[in-house]
Parts: structure tokens; C-alpha cells; sequence
């Protein structure tokens, strides 16, 4: 009994202090994992190149970011969400019940998927379709296109001829990771739809065709590597017949070890990303709350920093850490809207 | 009739017992050679990955910090990284072509820049001087002085091109560029260079964090145990306290790390990703370690001494104050560090109170943003640069280098002031 009325009260003489925590002088991003590599270094510039305190960033995932972010107004909630796909009319909805109601969305740039296997391989050229159906749980039935069976293909060649007989081994991102959601929509949802059977499911049930073509195979075809890319890189070195999903930065910083897969018979490469002709990239974002811009110091140098060319610009330093810039209209436009603090229209 | 054995004559029997003996102790021995194995593996992979983070590549420039550079009354508005650009340029004249000299800059860290800035801060005197400086060189050129970037690759796979590589030569040539003492490591907190990135922040976190944790477990908890052991009578009650006690030392302390969430930041609004709130949960997550070990001391110490002081007229607490607990001390005392020690090794509980985080300020104080040493390896583990991969290895061996301190303080200790009954 002792012990916890001592717990007590320690624990309230400390709490006595907590008003002088009220006011906080460092901005707080949070959010996806993806844009986390890009923020920082922003961060890092404008720490240290304006003399204000560096903000500080969690890489929670988006939707994670979001959670927080959308938490309510003041300082106890972040200031900036980082995103790798845009917000969720869900989450818009959230947001503006707990007072979050002006929010400036910020486009930063893309970034590319890599499929890819290490350098001591050959080099593949793979289509969506071939993706699909090496790592579906279910795919049409050879014999009988109509039906859907569990994946009986064991071999790159079993899926398509041309491709070399080795056993399908996949390593990729985890379901909580944003690169799975974005791999899962881009790659295997567009291979799906190449096909007959799942153009008919998803008019008759749009629900079971979410199911069917999102669910990824469980026998060991697809290794779930967990959240870190760099293990994934290791692990391909060691097994030449493994494929690796990860971010384009981490091809791009491997180049030595790692090689990318054509898709559609594009090569993962910074030009092919920043045209539209790889096809398996995706836009990344930041949102901003507006009514903690005059509150939190800093804000408006960070934003400022991030939305200057010698940042986010073509040869720019996030450039060099893998971010894909934006086409220069578009960009200009951003810049524009990131300036006067464009608030996003409600839902 | 009953057949006597012969104690003389060895039975059947006395062989196959011997026989069980020795595989028992053969099992024993390959237990133990195959945890040896698997610690000497992990060492030996751990440090020759790490030991290369503590040298570092270093260009030696030669800056001139001309008076009109300095024109302006801020010396923190100065064009550093142009000094910078322009030392490089004079070094090699020959480089003209604009995309040329943009891989002639890469060459150097853009910490060269605010090392110049550094430097002036500090002795104003040197505007309008000349001086040999040496700066940190990009990841990159450090990789490739460390031999992880094969140079004898084909140019389009590796990240410095052959003109990169012959300016390299030329400099390693004239003695200005090589490898020294890495300096930074050690007093700077993290960056996304990893040329610039450092362990301090780290540190200093932990420090103030396992302070917070110090002051409220081990006094909490050398309370509790002395109640529990000395005073509080035997009843369902206590029972029932000291199942849920032992039950909490086996909780995943990701769980603590969500009470921190719901209670102290959610609840009471402290801020996030503070070293107050990582010490508060990371206190409730040794309490219970520190109880267990300081009751077990407790209980070592031999109902005689109690008596005795009993029996001379002391009181109750007299008895434990004067007796019984400075006896129990060292034993609590190894308790409380084998539960630092484990608190020095967590992050999932940390997670979820926002202390996974990327923070280049070092925090002063226990309401600054922080972050810890294990959270430092994770962060970095997960980078995409090739210059992290041997920072993380350092890191590991700092925290191991700590843990093993911390371990080895308990172990003296407790040789020092144990009593042997």
C-alpha cells in the first residue's frame, strides 16, 4: 500500500511541472516511412542553415501520421503529416471533427517501385500480369479460365515461357508498410485486370474482386521481409534467384549490388519514373495545418525550404536521395500553392 | 534366496550410470561451446562491420577567408559553402563544365560548410587570412577510402565516376586527403549524411532518460520490497500483490509502452517524444524487476540478525534501517542496474510514445525531444545510405561497450560488499 501511494505521489510531483511544457518552439512531422528519408534531410538543412530548432519527425506510416495528425488542434497535435498516398475522404472527415478543418496538401515529388534481384542474376523483364500471377493467393485456372484456383505455379517459367525456370521467391514489405499498399494497387491490381475472369468479378462483385486480387499468396512464394529495405538488399545478394520490392532510393543507392526488373519493358530508372513510363510509381505529399502556421515557430521556413528548387527541384539534394521531382509547371504550381498556404477544399 | 551384490566386483549396472554421466556433461559442454560460438560470431561480425566508423576520410583545403567574404556585420550570413566551392576550384583549375564541377563538389561533405562557419564563430580573428582546414569528405569518397565501393566496377554501377576517382587519386597523392580519428561520431547527434552523423544525441538521451528511470524505480522499488518483505502481514492480499508483481516482470514491454501513451501523454498531456515521459515508462517497466531482486536480498539476510537487533530493544524499523538493509544492498543494488541494463536495451515500448523519431538538436533538458541509443540503431539501420551500414555497427558497439560496463559495475559490487554467512 505503501508503494503505491508513493507512486502516486512521485508521479504527481512531477505532473505539477507539465505546464511549462505548454508551449512547444520545434515543428513535429509525422507520418510515412517513405517520405520520412526526404523530410529529414530538409529538416536537417533548415536546422542548420536558419538557426531555429530542427524539427523533429516519427515515420509512423501514413496512416499512422494521419491518426495523429488528424488527433485535433494546438500544440499537444503534429504540425505536418507526411503521406505516400493522398488523404482518405475518411480521414478528411475525422480531421474536421476534431477541428482540424484547414489543411494545405503539399505534392513533394514521386517515387518508384523497384523489382529487383541482384546483380550476379540475370536481368528480368517482367509484365504485371506475370506479377500478378506469380504472387496471387488465386489465379485463373490454366484449364479453365473461368474458375479461380490456389497458385499452383512454382517456377518464373510455369507463369510465362519466356521467363527462366526459377522458383518464385518474392521478398516485400509487410501489410502495414505503405510500399505494399501502393505495390499491391499498382502492380497487382492492374495484373489482375488483365485478365477476363477478374474484368467479370469486378462487375459482378466489386467486393470479392477487392479481396481476390489484393490477397497475396501464403505458401512461402512471398516472403514478408519485414519494414527494413536494407535487409532486403542483403538477402538478394545471398540468393541470386530471389526478387526484391522495395523504394527506388534504395535501388538507386545499390546500384553496385542490386539490379531493377523492366516492367512493361521499362527499366526502374530516374528519367523512366519522372515521364510516367515505369509504370509502378507513385505521387508523395505532405499536409500542413494551417492554424498552427503563426503558432509553432518555423513553419513557414521549413515549408519554404522544402518548396525551393535547390530542394525538391531536378537537381536538387532530394534528387540525390532518390525523390523524383516533379514536372516544372507542376512544381511551379505547388510552390505557388505551398506559399499562400492554399487550404484543401472539404469534402 | 536373496543374492547378495558383490561390492567388490563393479555390476553392469555402475558402467551405464558412468556412461549417462559423461554424455550428460558432453550435452553440457556443446551447450555451452555453441553459445560461446554464436557470442564470438555476433562480436566478430558486429565489429569488423563497425570499426571503420571510427576513422574518417578527411580533404584538406585551403580556405582563404577573404575580408570581403565577411563584408556583412552577421558572420553567420556569410557564404560558407562558396568558400568551400572555391578552395575545391583552385585546387583543380583544370575542371570547368558546370555538370563537372557539381561532381567536383560532391566530393565534400556539406558539413565542410558549417565546419568553416564553426570555425570563424569561434576565432573571428582568421577572416582575412589563409588556412589549411581539414573537412569531412562525402560518404561516398569515405566508402570508397574504406574499400566498400568496388572502384574496379563498370562506372555506371558504382556512385563515383572515373573523374571523381582520378581527382581522388590526384589528391591522395599530395597527401591531402586520408583517414583520421572520427571525431564526430562522438559530438554530434544524427543527420541523413552519414559522414555527419554522430552518437551524442543518442547518448544523451539515454542519460537523461535512464536518470529519470534511476530516481523513480529504484527508490519505489526498494520501498515496496521492504514493505512487502518486512512489514506487510501475510494474507490474501499480499498474495495476490506479489502474483501480480512477478506477473508484470514478464509483461512485453511494448505494453508499458502503450500505458505510457494512454496515461502520461494522453491523459496527463506531457509532451511527446520526451525523455520525462521514455524515464516514467520505463521506471513502471523495471519496478517490477527491482522489487523481485531487492525482495529476494532481503530474504537472504538471516532471521538471526533480525532477532537479535529485536532483541535488544530496536525497533522495527530501526531493526531494518540499521540491520537488515544495508546487508540487502548490494544485492538491490544489482538488481537496480541488471534493470537498467535492460531498460538501456529497449525501444518497442518507445515506439509508441514517439521516441522513434529523427532529432539532430541535443537535448538539454528531460522536456526536450530525445531519442535513445537502440532507437539510433534502428533509425539507422533502416537508412538507404551506404556510409549508415557501419555507423550502425558503431552504434551497437557503443551500446554493447555500455551494457557491459553497467554488468560488470554489478558484478563488482556485489563482490565487494557481499557477505558470506
Amino acid at each position: 500500500m505503501k508503494a503505491s501511494s508513493l507512486l502516486v505521489a512521485g508521479s504527481l510531483s512531477l505532473f505539477m511541472v507539465s505546464p511549462a511544457f505548454a508551449a512547444r518552439d520545434y515543428i513535429s512531422i509525422v507520418g510515412s516511412s517513405t517520405v520520412y528519408p526526404f523530410s529529414t534531410v530538409v529538416a536537417e538543412k533548415y536546422g542548420k542553415t536558419s538557426g531555429a530548432k530542427t524539427p523533429k519527425i516519427e515515420s509512423t506510416g501514413t496512416g499512422g501520421g494521419f491518426k495523429l495528425f488528424c488527433g485535433g488542434v494546438g500544440v499537444d497535435h503534429p504540425d505536418m503529416s507526411n503521406a505516400s498516398r493522398a488523404i482518405k475522404a475518411s480521414e478528411i472527415k475525422t480531421c474536421a471533427d476534431n477541428g482540424v478543418k484547414e489543411i494545405v496538401e503539399v505534392k513533394i515529388g514521386y517515387d518508384g517501385i523497384a523489382i529487383a534481384n541482384a546483380k550476379t542474376a540475370a536481368k528480368l523483364s517482367l509484365t504485371r500480369k506475370d506479377i500478378f500471377l506469380a504472387l496471387a493467393k488465386e489465379v485463373p485456372d490454366p484449364a479453365d479460365a473461368t474458375k479461380l484456383i490456389a497458385n499452383p505455379y512454382k517456377t518464373w517459367k510455369d507463369v510465362n515461357p519466356t521467363l527462366p525456370a526459377n522458383k518464385i521467391e518474392v521478398l516485400g514489405p509487410p501489410p502495414t508498410s505503405g510500399t505494399r499498399d501502393a505495390f499491391v494497387e499498382l502492380v497487382m491490381e492492374t495484373g489482375a485486370d488483365t485478365l477476363e475472369v477478374f474484368k467479370n468479378l469486378k462487375k459482378a462483385d466489386a467486393k470479392a474482386h477487392a479481396k481476390a486480387v489484393q490477397t497475396v499468396r501464403e505458401d512461402g512464394a512471398y516472403v514478408e521481409a519485414g519494414e527494413n529495405d536494407n535487409l532486403i538488399v542483403q538477402k538478394l545478394q545471398s540468393n541470386p534467384n530471389a526478387l526484391g520490392i522495395f523504394g527506388f532510393s534504395f535501388l538507386d543507392q545499390n546500384a553496385d549490388k542490386v539490379q531493377g526488373s523492366a516492367i512493361e519493358g521499362k527499366l526502374p530508372t530516374y528519367e523512366t519514373i519522372a515521364d510516367g513510363s515505369y509504370s509502378v510509381s507513385r505521387p508523395l505529399f505532405f499536409y500542413v495545418k494551417k492554424a498552427h502556421v503563426e503558432v509553432i515557430p518555423g513553419i513557414k521556413g521549413y515549408l519554404a525550404e522544402f518548396a525551393s528548387d535547390k530542394a525538391w527541384g531536378k537537381d536538387g539534394y532530394l534528387a540525390d536521395k532518390g525523390l523524383i521531382a516533379m514536372p516544372d509547371a507542376e512544381r511551379k504550381q505547388m510552390a505557388a500553392n505551398v506559399a499562400g498556404l492554399k487550404v484543401m477544399e472539404m469534402k | 534366496m536373496i543374492t547378495q551384490p558383490n561390492l567388490l566386483e563393479p555390476g553392469k549396472d555402475l558402467k551405464k550410470r558412468y556412461r549417462t554421466d559423461r554424455w550428460f556433461q558432453r550435452i553440457g559442454i556443446t551447450a555451452i561451446t555453441l553459445a560461446l560460438a554464436f557470442i564470438a560470431l555476433l562480436f566478430y561480425k558486429i565489429i569488423t562491420e563497425g570499426y571503420t566508423a571510427f576513422i574518417q576520410t578527411k580533404i584538406m583545403l585551403e580556405v582563404d577567408f577573404s575580408e570581403q567574404t565577411f563584408a556583412k556585420e552577421n558572420l553567420a550570413a556569410a557564404d560558407y559553402p562558396a568558400l568551400v566551392k572555391k578552395s575545391l576550384s583552385e585546387l583543380f583549375p583544370e575542371v570547368t563544365g558546370r555538370n563537372d564541377k557539381k561532381l567536383l563538389f560532391g566530393l565534400v561533405s556539406s558539413g565542410a560548410a558549417y565546419k568553416l562557419e564553426e570555425m570563424v564563430s569561434a576565432n573571428p580573428k582568421i577572416i582575412g587570412t589563409r588556412q589549411k582546414v581539414w573537412v569531412p569528405a562525402a560518404s561516398d569518397v569515405d566508402m570508397l577510402m574504406k574499400n566498400k565501393i568496388d572502384r574496379n566496377a563498370p562506372q555506371e554501377n558504382r556512385r563515383l565516376q572515373d573523374n571523381q576517382l582520378a581527382w581522388l587519386d590526384n589528391l591522395h597523392n599530395q597527401g591531402k586527403l586520408e583517414k583520421q580519428f572520427n571525431q564526430t561520431f562522438f559530438t554530434s547527434g544524427d543527420s541523413r549524411d552519414p559522414e555527419m552523423a554522430g552518437i551524442l544525441g543518442g547518448v544523451k538521451g539515454t542519460f537523461l532518460t535512464l536518470l529519470i528511470t534511476l530516481t523513480l524505480a529504484f527508490p519505489i522499488g526498494v520501498a515496496a520490497a521492504i514493505y512487502l518483505e518486512e512489514f506487510a502481514p501475510q494474507n490474501h492480499w499480499t498474495d495476490f500483490i506479489e502474483v501480480n508483481i512477478n506477473n508484470l516482470a514478464a509483461v512485453p514491454s511494448i505494453i508499458f509502452g502503450l500505458l505510457g501513451l494512454a496515461v502520461f501523454i494522453n491523459f496527463f498531456g506531457l509532451p511527446r517524444s520526451t525523455s520525462i515521459v521514455g524515464g516514467l515508462v520505463l521506471a513502471l517497466m523495471t519496478l517490477p524487476t527491482i522489487i523481485i531482486a531487492g525482495r529476494a536480498s532481503l530474504k537472504s539476510v538471516p532471521p538471526s540478525i533480525r532477532e537479535a537487533a529485536l532483541g535488544v530493544g530496536a525497533s522495527k524499523m530501526q531493526t531494518v534501517t540499521h540491520h537488515v538493509l544495508p546487508l540487502a544492498m548490494p544485492g538491490m543494488l544489482t538488481g537496480g542496474i541488471i534493470g537498467m541494463a535492460r531498460a538501456l536495451g529497449e525501444t518497442a515500448p518507445l515506439l509508441m510514445i514517439g521516441m522513434v523519431a529523427f532529432i539532430v538538436d541535443i537535448p538539454g533538458a528531460i522536456s526536450d525531444p530525445a531519442t535513445l541509443l537502440p532507437v539510433q540503431i534502428y533509425l539507422w539501420a533502416d537508412s538507404p545510405e551506404r556510409g549508415f551500414t557501419e555507423k550502425t555497427s558503431a552504434a551497437i558497439i557503443m551500446l554493447l561497450a555500455f551494457l557491459m560496463t553497467m554488468n560488470s559495475l554489478a558484478i563488482y559490487l556485489r563482490k565487494r560488499f557481499e557477505i558470506k554467512w
